[in-house]
């Protein structure tokens, strides 16, 4: 197994971000991140003492901890009228800037994903792709509408390229809108549509590359080593084509064909200078071999619960790879079989139990069967993948495959390989993945039902058609926890979660996310055990008497703005709103991150160049997290002022003291397991938190700014919020298998 | 799409020729001055209001539903009668001593599939075929109405013998077989969307694609994850 991130990997990211082991092991306050990225802001000036000292007597809290806010109750989106261009709107810490309805071509046609360049958004649709200027997000004008027929019409773009998916069986090679009525036809597209866009106005299409598959969705890669190519990864969901049709093309299992186009992705390669001589350069077998557990093991909470029952001298068993705790009267029951087989009567001794302890994994065997001696000789794993997230800055993607979530090194990208893969018994389909902003995390979505389906309803469970979150250790995935849209939605809505991307606020891991006719929800998830939302819109259902189809497809942020793309009713623009979760200067902060282009399965890594926002986010983080007490917290926003007044040498002495200062309160922060302690012990306490940081010199020494402060919130009183506890499950086991 | 855009362009053309009628176009015709601002280029960027994007949106629905072929409606139709007895056999397992983990995947079989049943009804009502209607009788799932189908022709459709042994069986067995027979009706549905999509002027309906991508797709990862259960299970205690 390829370790994901090899030493120099390690080192490149050690300067703008912690990695997973640093995060883990070494603890600093948070002030670090201020100071150094301080000091980047000085270090040309000289020093000499501009700070005020003296502090206010008496210090008002300006950020609460989380613990101070809650969510609106009852929850508004639970209950709104219907209506397609007038359904009634829940909205919460969230602004709505503008809401578009669809050019007249592309009306009551679905609308699909959407991709960035400068201040365009390319919006696709199951009729073409539309592209907007909004470089008035109130006022987004509509550029083009480009009618060219394919399903879904997943739309990325390189430079002056754009690229579309087609997998539907109407898509046409002549854009024509009349489909394709024979089952093979020369006239059929299926694979990636390829534009020329340096005029927006008039995109010329320039090539089809089309696969066995189709396109469902297509991923884009940019690889920092190459710059005369980009490559796209295809993923499809249809069946195969006809080989009469695509010559080459079979649907055969790998025994009776090597050649199948089942269980392998394709690869594009798309030379910049020609790209019309795109072509599928590589069909690399990821899923080889591929025999993941069923499961991704328990979540933190059952394994602490595991744990604490072990040490109180319960027995635990293993069935099907995963630790239960042994019921209390299974556990009599056997314990009298043992006094019974040694001749004895009463009550089991101490020795009697020992014999069981010993003897558990094989009655566990008996009872339960063993993974061995498999009867069924067809190859298990997937034979395609829903969508592929790239992570170039890391060397790693994350695959959404059928039944597994994957991890690929992507150091060669005509050549992925597979690092590791999860299952999860509560995944119908793992549909897409995205990392966090350091690589350490992943979060992969179940598209249970496929988007067409009421999954949100109040008896679904939570751990269906929802997020899973892992992290990721050397080059393994652990799973902490599910985050599901909280709000209950009707079975007229059809819900599950979908696409999403991060919103780059300094110091915390963000998303947000479309869940179809659920709306949009906004989730922290810097403690990967324990998500929850911070902000929310919501539409009631299209129709009021029967479910149509309509919603968010995908909401990304991009320069300030986040961008929805509704199905039925068009482009909405949101910008976030201060709240107790989440201050102005955090939001201000991540609006000081620029992109070029986006496309969210091409995961760009956030950089915050130096600047006052970025500074006042990172002392209010500290507020709120207590890192620092408050009549310093008073003083250090009080030195930001004078020195965002100040200018030239006066502003540089400023800055450099305060950083000085800071290094040394950082130097005095309390001991990490301490911190631990408090987290896992301080029941009632609410939050607790620790922000870690890498090392002072890594952090010190950023080529892009300031460094973040990774930080984990570890929430006393959410624990176990989504998950059964083990004995239960266990006792539900044995008393549906005996 | 005729039918929409004839719509449209009354609804662009009408506009100007009526803002034309105040202005009078004789006057126009004789002023030598640059042309004022063209009203049509002014009513072309003028939004929409929402009741006429509403009437445009289901009249674009509407004539969505016409595109439908009878091998789409015989797949819809047979595909409720196929899901149904999904949902009678995974309805035995809470009751038969079956595992917790084929509990859970009973349990995700009826949720989907029930949802689905309804997608494929309110498919067919919407393009005015017959709609096959669910009927429980006892612990059998009966489906009435509708297009009439060959059960036999079906694949993965269970014999009542296999479901009465299903029925019979308990704890470990109940898993085995349940297993070995969702597998084989899995694979029949796999194998029902391939025999659409390789039937002329199948598929076109993008609802159609959709759904019948989906099934597939969410089927087949479904017999992957039941295969490495049933190998999971020991190999003694014979369930075929």
């Amino acid at each position: 197994m390829t370790d994901p991130y090899p030493p120099e990997q390690e080192a490149d990211m050690r300067s703008d971000s912690p990695s997973p082991s640093t995060e883990r092991t070494r603890l600093r306050a948070g002030a670090w991140a201020l100071a150094a990225g301080l000091a980047v802001g000085a270090t040309a000036c000289t020093s000499s003492s501009g700070m005020p000292s003296a502090a206010p007597a008496e210090v008002e809290r300006q950020v609460q901890p989380f613990s101070e806010t809650s969510p609106p109750s009852p929850d508004p989106r639970v209950g709104l009228g219907a209506g397609l261009m007038d359904a009634e709107e829940a909205i919460w810490n969230l602004k709505k800037v503008s809401s578009t309805p669809p050019p007249e071509d592309f009306i009551g046609v679905t609308n699909s994903d959407l991709a960035f360049k400068d201040d365009y958004v390319i919006q696709g649709n199951y009729n073409g792709f539309q592209i907007w200027d909004v470089s008035e997000p109130a006022d987004p004008v509509l550029v083009e509408a480009f009618v060219c027929p394919a399903s879904q019409s997943d739309v990325s773009v390189y430079e002056d390229l754009l690229f579309v998916s087609g997998e539907g069986l109407g898509g046409r090679v002549d854009c024509g809108v009349q489909g394709v009525p024979q089952a093979v036809s020369e006239d059929r597209l299926r694979g990636i549509r390829i534009f020329d866009i340096s005029d927006l106005r008039n995109p010329e299409y320039i090539a089809n590359v089309q696969t066995c598959r189709g396109s469902h969705t297509h991923t884009v890669l940019k690889d920092p080593a190459d710059d005369e190519n980009v490559y796209i990864y295809v993923s499809g969901s249809a069946p195969v084509r006809p080989d009469e049709e695509l010559p080459g093309c079979v649907s055969v299992m790998p025994d009776e064909d090597p050649n199948t186009a089942l269980f392998r992705i394709e690869v594009i390669q798309v030379p910049l200078a020609n790209p019309e001589a795109a072509e599928i350069v590589s069909s690399p077998r990821i899923f080889e071999n591929l025999e993941a557990p069923p499961t991704h093991g328990p979540a933190p909470a059952d394994r602490e619960a595991i744990e604490e029952a072990r040490e109180a001298g319960a027995f635990v068993i293993e069935v099907m790879g995963e630790e239960m705790i042994l019921p209390d009267e299974s556990a009599d029951a056997l314990l009298s079989q043992v006094v019974e087989q040694r001749g004895g009567s009463g009550p089991p001794t101490a020795a009697d139990s020992a014999a069981l302890r010993e003897r558990l994994p094989s009655i566990v065997q008996q009872m339960m069967g063993m993974p061995e001696g498999a009867e069924n000789g067809a190859e298990p794993g997937p034979t395609q993948c829903h969508d592929i997230t790239v992570y170039p800055e890391i060397g790693v993607a994350g695959g959404a495959c059928e039944g597994y979530g994957l991890l690929l090194d992507i150091e060669d990208p005509v050549e992925p390989t597979r690092l590791t893969a999860v299952a999860d018994s509560n995944f119908s389909y793992w549909h897409s993945a995205t990392f966090n902003n350091d690589g350490s995390k992943v979060l992969f979505t179940d598209e249970w039902g496929g988007g067409g389906q009421p999954k949100c309803r109040e008896s679904d469970p939570k751990e269906w058609g929802a997020n899973a979150i892992f992290t990721i250790q050397d080059g393994d995935m652990q799973f902490e926890s599910y985050y599901k849209l909280p709000a209950p939605q009707t079975s007229l809505e059809n819900c599950v979660a979908h696409n999403g991307s991060m919103i780059p606020v300094p110091g915390r891991d963000i998303m947000v996310q479309s869940w179809y006719q659920g709306g949009i929800s906004i989730f922290d998830w810097t403690d990967p055990e324990n998500p929850f939302e911070i902000a929310f819109h919501d539409r009631g259902p299209v129709d009021s008497t029967r479910q149509a189809s309509g919603g968010s497809w995908s909401v990304y942020w991009y320069n300030g703005m986040l961008v929805n793309s509704e199905i039925a009713r068009g482009l909405d623009i949101f910008e976030l709103e201060p709240s107790g979760y989440l201050t102005r200067n955090e939001i201000d902060a991540a609006n000081t991150v620029q992109l070029d282009y986006l496309n969210a399965q091409g995961q760009p890594q956030y950089q915050w160049p130096p600047s006052f926002a970025l500074a006042r986010a990172y002392v209010d983080q500290l507020e709120r997290w207590d890192g620092l007490d408050l009549p310093r917290i008073a003083a250090v926003r009080q030195a930001l002022r004078s020195a965002e007044e100040a200018s030239g040498s006066a502003r540089a002495s400023t800055l450099n003291t305060l950083a000085d200062e800071l290094e040394r309160d950082a130097s005095g922060a309390a001991a990490p397991e301490k911190g631990q302690d408090a987290g896992r012990g301080g029941a009632g306490a609410g939050l607790v938190v620790m922000t870690t940081h890498p090392s002072a010199s890594g952090a010190s020494n950023t080529a892009s700014g300031m460094p973040h402060p990774s930080t984990r919130v570890r929430a006393t009183g959410r624990s176990a919020r989504h998950n059964t506890p083990t004995s239960a499950r266990m006792a539900r086991l044995l008393t549906g298998s005996t | 799409m005729p039918r929409s855009k004839c719509s449209l362009m009354i609804v662009t053309l009408l506009v100007p020729l009526l803002a034309g009628c105040g202005t009078g176009g004789a006057t126009q015709a004789e002023d030598p001055a640059p042309p004022p601002p063209d009203p049509s280029d002014e009513s072309a960027e003028a939004p929409l209001s929402d009741a006429e994007i509403e009437a445009l949106y289901r009249e674009r629905v509407e004539e969505s539903r016409t595109r439908f072929t009878e091998a789409d409606v015989r797949f819809m139709t047979d595909m409720i009668h196929h899901h149904a007895q999904a949902v009678e056999i995974s309805r035995f397992a809470p009751d038969r001593g079956a595992s917790r983990q084929i509990r859970t995947l009973a349990a995700r079989i009826i949720n989907a599939q029930q949802d689905e049943i309804e997608t494929m009804r309110r498919w067919l009502e919407d393009r005015d075929q017959p709609v096959p209607e669910l009927h429980e009788e006892g612990d059998r799932v009966m489906v009435r109405g509708g297009a009439p189908v060959d059960m036999g022709e079906m694949p993965g459709m269970l014999s009542r013998e296999q479901i009465e042994r299903l029925k019979a069986a308990r704890g470990r067995e109940f898993d085995r077989l349940f297993l070995t027979f969702m597998i084989e009706h899995h694979e029949g549905a796999v194998t029902m969307v391939r025999e659409l999509f390789g039937t002329d002027g199948a598929g076109q309906d993008e609802d159609v694609f959709r759904f019948a991508s989906d099934v597939q797709v969410d089927q087949a990862t479904e017999v992957d994850r039941m295969q490495q259960m049933l190998e999971a299970m020991p190999p003694s205690g014979g369930g075929r």
